[in-house]
């Protein structure tokens, strides 16, 4: 799978204001600029934190695009769970969940 | 003139941007501290305040990623997170081009650290800032440790990262301010948020105040990882502080806010 075009994307995404505005104004013709399979391509038109998180983004990449949908912080940390239960364990990177699905670690 | 400073402070997002979420008993003596170590370093005049950070892709990427980078610009910007999540605005933040120049040529004989003439500051270098000098009124260069995407710079080398800082500094006529940004244990950006190994918090701190150089350095990234998270790299931070001031340090604060992610820190080191 292609998870450095999709972290290249947050990236470009998440630190510069003209890629920002493609991504409200045209955000197919944004992803076509970027490896991704099909599988990527849809948790990011579809906003899917928790399919990236599963995928493998990198969280710091991830938490700053949640941050950019404006998700609250609750929703966004339940989103990767979510994304745990229905896609399974992050399946690259160094951000996987060491905690169970249910465990709320700082109260939420 | 040579360093005139030298601390550690955490730097999690959430110490601004959720401080409403956290209990004020906690919260407010941690930010009071924070501002205190703000105090303090104004006390000291600085010319200019190193910050020695560990960036989250605010500038740097998997696809020419240096394991040490330093800013050699006049002005900064930032926060890159949106303003509201943070809870700080953006603002331009003065540098020191000249500085840094000078800096980053004497560092250039030990480590090969790139430079660069623009850089965009994220929550690693925001939040410190906000507290330590919050009127954006003191020039700031930026030092960068890759403590995010591995492979990564090896602890002993982020040891002579924080001595070669220190030369460079003995050199430089200007009065400066050194202050490294990290997390001890964490598992920020992943559900385990919130998540702090007191135990191994304390036993890094205490290694980090007698400034033991071989105790600090012992740590392999794999026991890291397991025991502290994918945050506990950035003890890198700390560790070249500790090789640049050569003092004590007194840990003036340190408690686990699990709702900031992290165990909230803030050290002094004497400049010996």
């Amino acid at each position: 799978m292609s998870l450095y075009g999709a972290q290249k994307l947050l990236f470009h995404l998440n630190r510069d204001a003209a890629v920002q505005r493609r991504y409200r104004d045209d955000l197919p013709a944004l992803l076509d600029g970027y490896d991704l399979d099909p599988e990527e391509r849809e948790a990011i038109l579809a906003g899917d934190v928790g399919k990236l998180y599963v995928l493998g983004a990198n969280g710091q990449l991830l938490m700053h695009f949640a941050a950019l949908l404006g998700m609250p912080w609750a929703d966004y940390i339940e989103a990767m769970r979510d994304g745990v239960r229905r896609h399974g364990p992050v399946r690259a990177g160094i951000y996987a969940m060491t905690t169970s699905a249910d465990e709320k670690v700082a109260g939420l | 003139m040579s360093l005139v400073f030298a601390g550690v402070c955490s730097h999690a997002p959430g110490i601004t941007g959720r401080a409403h979420l956290a209990d004020p008993r906690v919260c407010e003596p941690f930010h009071a501290h924070f501002r205190a170590m703000g105090e303090e370093l104004e006390a000291a005049r600085p010319d200019a305040l190193i910050v020695v950070g560990a960036e989250h892709f605010a500038n740097f990427f998997m696809n020419n990623m240096p394991a040490y980078a330093m800013g050699m610009a006049d002005r900064y910007e930032g926060p890159i997170e949106d303003p509201g999540w943070l809870g700080i605005a953006k603002t331009r933040v003065p540098g020191h081009a000249a500085l840094s120049k000078r800096l980053i040529r004497c560092v250039l004989e030990d480590i090969d650290v790139a430079y660069a003439e623009e850089w965009k500051f994220d929550h690693g270098i925001m939040v410190p800032l906000h507290f330590l000098t919050p009127r954006f009124d003191v020039p700031v260069v930026p030092a960068n440790i890759n403590c995010q995407g591995p492979p990564l710079t090896p602890l002993k080398r982020a040891w002579a990262f924080g001595e070669a800082l220190r030369r460079a500094c003995d050199a430089a006529p200007e009065r400066i301010a050194i202050v490294g940004t990290g997390g001890v244990s964490h598992w920020p950006a992943t559900p385990d948020s919130g998540k702090i190994n007191e135990a191994w918090d304390r036993e890094f701190l205490d290694r980090w105040a007698r400034n033991d150089r071989a105790a600090l350095l012992s740590y392999s990234d794999e026991a890291t990882y397991r025991d502290a998270g994918q945050g506990g790299f950035e003890i890198r931070t700390f560790i070249a502080v500790a090789a640049a001031a050569r003092g004590q340090g007194t840990i003036r604060t340190y408690v686990p806010i699990p709702i900031f992610s992290v165990g909230c820190t803030i050290g002094l080191m004497a400049v010996e």
